[in-house]
């Protein structure tokens, strides 16, 4: 039998390494990859954390969850396509319009 | 027998992960991630949550990843990045993720403290997720069609236009 704990355990350094890579990167795919780590991280917080009480609601609420993260992946992306077409780059480094 | 998978996909998910902070190359990285996801599915169905395992794999290590490597065909990069300059910046990241560990790892050790691992019954499981999803959470379901259907309308309009504009 396997603690909740330790699936805690294991969503926690996954949300962790997704935020070490979001920083780390310079690439907004590289850094959107990242984001879905961090999603799924808390995906797998959420299961560990209801498998206790026993009830199906986490499960219902995670499938959500991951279809959501479908389209948002979708419109993501066709937002980095779209920096591209106008930039020839995804590099955060060559997006600094805003900085003063 | 249950916690050596979970240990071996615990390790082949974070190794994947690892692998792809290190690397340069996009569609390594990719690749990388269709691992870390298709174990992270593994993990979900030794969670008693063979369904969202299922989906986990078919969506996420599947659709999700595929359209990563197809825009990625888009981009038609041809070198890799150039390795960093600035070491500062990846240690103030790993200095802030060792803090954001720690304190993540002390908040759940103290929620989970004396938790039950009663389980969900195996058997029925999906059956009680399907009536669920078609019961109470019937408007959610339905919506979450809606919103699909705005997404990829909304992925045409925007990235769906001639290069002429």
């Amino acid at each position: 039998m396997i603690p909740p704990a330790a699936f805690f355990v294991l969503a926690v350094v996954l949300f962790v390494l997704g935020i070490v890579a979001f920083f780390v990167k310079k690439d907004l795919l590289t850094q959107f990859m990242a984001v879905e780590i961090m999603l799924n991280a808390g995906n797998l917080a959420l299961l560990a954390l209801a498998k206790a009480p026993g009830r199906a609601d986490a499960q219902a609420l995670v499938l959500f969850v991951i279809t959501v993260a479908a389209a948002e992946a979708v419109i993501g992306l066709a937002i980095i396509v779209l920096v591209f077409r106008q930039r020839k780059s995804i590099r955060t480094d060559d997006l600094k319009d805003l900085k003063g | 027998m249950a916690l050596v998978i979970f240990i071996v996909l615990s390790v082949l998910c974070v190794a994947a992960v690892v692998a792809m902070i290190v690397s340069r190359n996009q569609a390594h990285n990719a690749l990388f991630l269709v691992l870390a996801f298709a174990c992270l599915g593994g993990v979900f169905g030794l969670l008693d949550a063979p369904f969202v395992a299922a989906a986990q794999v078919l969506v996420y290590a599947g659709a999700i990843m595929v359209l990563f490597l197809f825009a990625i065909m888009m981009f038609n990069l041809r070198q890799p990045f150039p390795p960093e300059k600035k070491r500062a910046r990846v240690i103030l990241a790993a200095v802030l993720a060792l803090v954001l560990l720690a304190e993540l790892v002390l908040a759940g050790g103290r929620a989970l403290g004396g938790g039950s691992t009663a389980g969900i019954p195996a058997d029925g499981a999906i059956a009680d997720l399907g009536r669920l999803l078609f019961t109470d959470y019937l408007y959610a379901f339905e919506i979450t069609s809606l919103l699909i259907v705005a997404a990829l309308v909304g992925a045409l309009a925007l990235a769906g236009k001639k290069e002429s504009e």
